[in-house]
């Protein structure tokens, strides 16, 4: 047992278990919490992070086109520099809870209609000028609006009014909503001085570094913010290059151009890791690969054909073949482990006669048509003919037509009755349903609606009974499940790697890649 | 005028007459592709309410013609325009983008040019010999390799495993001393080296082995010069038409067509931009860019028309 500890302890100390993993590890060899809890700070203490030195990153996803008004960002590259110069109000944590940045504490009516954000005192933005409340409603005003192009403006349209009190932000809804601050901890929306109305893309805020040099869809160099309120934020310089090309960004990390890179390509993420002085991080998150049916169109609108398909894919093989084990399976329905308030539902399994029972009951006498690109998701086709080969076991036709990636998402996704996609998930339930399985969402992309299930939906966002609204949500997950035209085989993992350069990766963090994209900010460069 | 004179405004204004063609056909080409610029830029994540409001902010509700005619202006006056997608001004970006790409091609000819030239010597005067089949064999087995192929091996041998060259160009800054950006691109010029070497030396090859079969060759050997200085006295001035045809050509592939090389060894030119706004339908930058790579290729094709004239006293004085 004591070896089994020890384990443990090192890789506290190397920063790579969390508090919460580590007391749960320790507590399954029959230790107390309270002798594990200060074990861990005994052991975390040996892993002070050091400051000063420079972490380089290479990351895919960063274009020429992009901006840096945060209202723009859509890829990982933008988020990360972000990150880097701003911060939201709140933000999530580790464990998918939230943690105040610019707002100290907040605090809901009774009806969830009505929360109070009080500002952290005495923080300045990189430019000198105090966070005023005014600051955060102009961000809020500048997001939300029919003028408005942000990312963010879904978000925006349940809040009716925000209000500056003092050093307090007022937000009124529409309806109750208990998820409010996960909305607002969005990554389009930290606080710029007067909103960012003057100059958006100034990439001015309250973060921990600032914005030295830069060139759209190449490089970013930021130094660190000396005025920075918090305690993250350990190197002295952070340089962010971008490296589209998959083979290129694991050959910079290996030969030492970079102490970091995010979406290792599963294929050879095996290869990667046996390579000297590189730790491959698997993390699981809400990201999911779909093949999405409209449940309005012929003849996806029979739910006996949807039961055939769903009985019809064989998931494990899926996780196996499609992303080399990094992943695992999925249930038809878009929520997982990460979320809160997550209720296991029974695993549906491929089952070739009970999808010829359905297909039978359907009587359809022409093959389905599926329609598939890589861009909707790495190995989409290969997906696809798996799911071609488990169907014809079940006697179901499958054609498969291979569309272009250009214009999939504006020719193909949401347009076609049935086509692969991916979804990266969002923070709460209620969130990830309003925005793809609410009968009137932009983005329902399967054509759901179901009365019953919008009307959960309201019921439970505005719920501030845990038990009651877990419960909501297991049946709302039931629903998609049984009747939904999503079929999830996967959910797939983010694969990142970093160099031995650099300490203090934790496991199992909630969110995006590369620890929800702290990893820079919260890693080291070891003396 | 004189003949040559004349010549030259022929050729040039018949390559100005084909710039112009050309930018109708890229407007036209980024008229064809699916999807536009506002749906590209909030991607999958795109609201209708948001994409109306990109649109009317972006221009791209104007008719395609008065845009066509209004980005014509701005050409002629020397304003590419700015970017749709960051609005950055296209003439300071693609002025940046463009040095780099100039400078990574101009060193991959600084060694390329010479070297084929050199080997299609050696292999013409070691002809059927090991030498001329060494030396072919390499380059076309280099040149039957795709470039992206023939990178990701160098970047893994040279740059990974030997550790001798940075293997990717992630290091390159333009404000770097020579020796620095030298390094970095050491290895994006050994595989547009590898590419373009077999098209050159074999043209060379073969145009001197084609003078070679001249009496008046023979004459000169029967003189008693070594086959060396036959070569390079009395052949090769004959068949330097040939050569610098090939050779503008292949320049004119290593400024427009290393777009790939670009990409896989992540080196921040004309490639990358391009790609990047052509899956944006970022237009103005397509066309911008468009238009300047043909004006690069119209350009080297008409040097080496003319220069392969003014060598050739048959083509100077046509009948």
């Amino acid at each position: 047992m004591s070896s089994q500890l020890d384990y443990l302890k090192l890789r506290v100390a190397q920063g790579r278990m969390s508090r919460r993993e580590f007391l749960g590890r320790a507590g399954a060899l029959g230790i107390t919490a309270a002798l594990a809890s200060s074990l861990y700070t005994q052991a975390a203490r040996a892993a002070e992070p050091q400051k000063g030195g420079t972490i380089r990153m290479g990351l895919q996803g960063g274009s020429t086109t992009d901006s840096l008004d945060p209202a723009l960002a859509t890829n990982q590259v933008a988020l990360m520099v972000i990150r880097l110069w701003g911060e939201s109000l709140v933000e999530l944590d580790d464990d998918g809870g939230l943690i105040g940045k610019v707002a100290e504490s907040w605090e809901s009516s009774a009806d969830a209609k009505e929360w109070r954000f009080k500002l952290r005192p005495g923080i300045q933005f990189s430019n000198g000028q105090d966070v005023t409340a005014e600051d955060v409603v102009a961000t809020m005003e500048r997001h939300s609006g029919e003028e408005s192009k942000s990312g963010a403006l879904g978000i925006m349209r349940s809040i009716v009014n925000v209000d500056a009190q003092g050093d307090e932000v007022v937000f009124t809804l529409d309806s109750g909503n208990a998820d409010l601050p996960y909305l607002i901890a969005d990554y389009h929306l930290p606080i710029q001085p007067n909103g960012g109305k003057d100059d958006a893309a100034a990439a001015i805020g309250t973060g921990p570094y600032i914005l030295k040099d830069y060139e759209m869809g190449v490089r970013f160099v930021a130094e660190k913010n000396p005025n920075y309120w918090g305690d993250i934020g350990h190197a002295e310089t952070i340089e962010l290059i971008v490296i589209n090309d998959n083979t290129a960004r694991v050959a910079a990390l290996q030969s030492g151009q970079v102490d970091m890179i995010d979406r290792v390509p599963p294929r050879t993420a095996g290869l990667v890791a046996r390579a000297p002085g590189i730790n491959v991080h698997q993390t699981s998150g809400p990201g999911h690969y779909v093949f999405i049916m409209h449940c309005d169109t012929a003849p996806f609108d029979n739910n006996d054909v949807r039961l055939a398909l769903k009985h019809g894919i064989n998931r494990q093989e899926m996780v196996d073949k499609v992303l080399f084990g990094y992943g695992s399976v999925g249930n038809d329905t878009p929520i997982n482990a990460s979320y809160p308030l997550y209720t296991e539902i029974e695993q549906r399994e491929y089952d070739p006669d009970k999808a010829k029972f359905h297909w039978d009951k359907a009587g359809v006498d022409e093959p389905i048509l599926l329609r598939t690109s890589d861009i909707s998701f790495p190995g989409a086709p290969d997906a696809a003919a798996l799911f071609q080969q488990s169907l014809q076991q079940a006697g179901i036709p499958l054609e498969i037509k291979r569309e272009p990636n250009d214009g999939y998402w504006s020719e193909v996704w949401n347009v076609q009755p049935f086509c692969t996609s991916y979804w990266g998930g969002r923070p709460t339930q209620d969130q990830m349903y309003t925005t793809a399985y609410l009968s009137t969402a932009d983005w329902n992309d399967t054509k759901f609606r179901n009365e019953q299930f919008d009307q959960m939906l309201i019921a439970a966002r505005a719920e501030l009974d845990e038990a009651k609204r877990t419960q909501m949500y297991a049946d709302m997950g039931m629903i998609i499940h049984n009747e939904g035209g999503l079929i999830c085989p996967m959910f797939n993992d983010f694969v990142d790697a970093t160099s031995d350069r650099l300490a203090g990766w934790v496991e199992g963090v909630n969110g995006f890649a590369l620890m929800n994209s702290y990893a820079p900010l919260r890693m080291w460069v070891k003396a | 005028m004189g003949p040559v004179a004349r010549l030259l405004a022929q050729r040039i204004s018949l390559g100005l007459l084909l710039l112009f063609l050309v930018s109708i056909l890229i407007f036209l080409g980024t008229m064809v592709l699916p999807g536009d610029v506002a749906q590209q830029i909030l991607g999958q994540s795109a609201t209708p309410e948001a994409l109306a409001n990109l649109r009317a902010e972006l221009g791209v509700n104007d008719p395609p013609v008065a845009r066509y005619f209004e980005w014509l202006g701005g050409l002629l006056t020397g304003d590419l325009g700015t970017a749709l997608t960051s609005g950055q001004s296209i003439n300071e970006a693609i002025g940046r983008r463009l040095s780099n790409t100039l400078f990574l091609a101009f060193w991959a000819a600084l060694i390329t040019v010479p070297l084929a030239i050199f080997l299609g010597l050696l292999a013409v005067r070691y002809q059927e010999r090991w030498p001329d089949k060494l030396i072919s064999a390499t380059t076309l087995t280099t040149i039957s390799m795709p470039e992206f192929v023939l990178g990701y091996i160098l970047m893994f041998f040279v740059g990974v495993r030997l550790g001798w060259l940075p293997p990717t160009a992630v290091g390159f800054r333009p404000d770097g001393d020579l020796l620095s950006r030298l390094e970095s691109i050491a290895l994006p010029v050994m595989v547009l080296t590898l590419v373009v070497l077999a098209h050159m030396m074999r043209m060379t090859r073969a145009a001197i082995l084609n003078v070679m079969q001249s009496a008046y060759i023979e004459t000169a050997e029967l003189k008693g010069l070594t086959t060396f200085t036959v070569i390079r006295r009395h052949a090769f001035p004959n068949a330097i038409s040939p050569v610098i045809n090939v050779v503008m050509l292949n320049l004119a592939y290593l400024v427009v067509g290393v777009v790939v090389v670009e990409i896989v060894f992540n080196y921040p030119g004309m490639g990358q931009y391009l790609v990047d706004h052509v899956t944006k339908r970022d237009v103005p930058v397509v066309q911008a860019c468009g238009i300047i790579f043909a004006a690069i290729y119209i350009g080297l094709n008409l040097t080496a028309d003319v220069v392969s004239i003014l060598t050739n006293p048959r083509l100077r004085h046509p009948k």
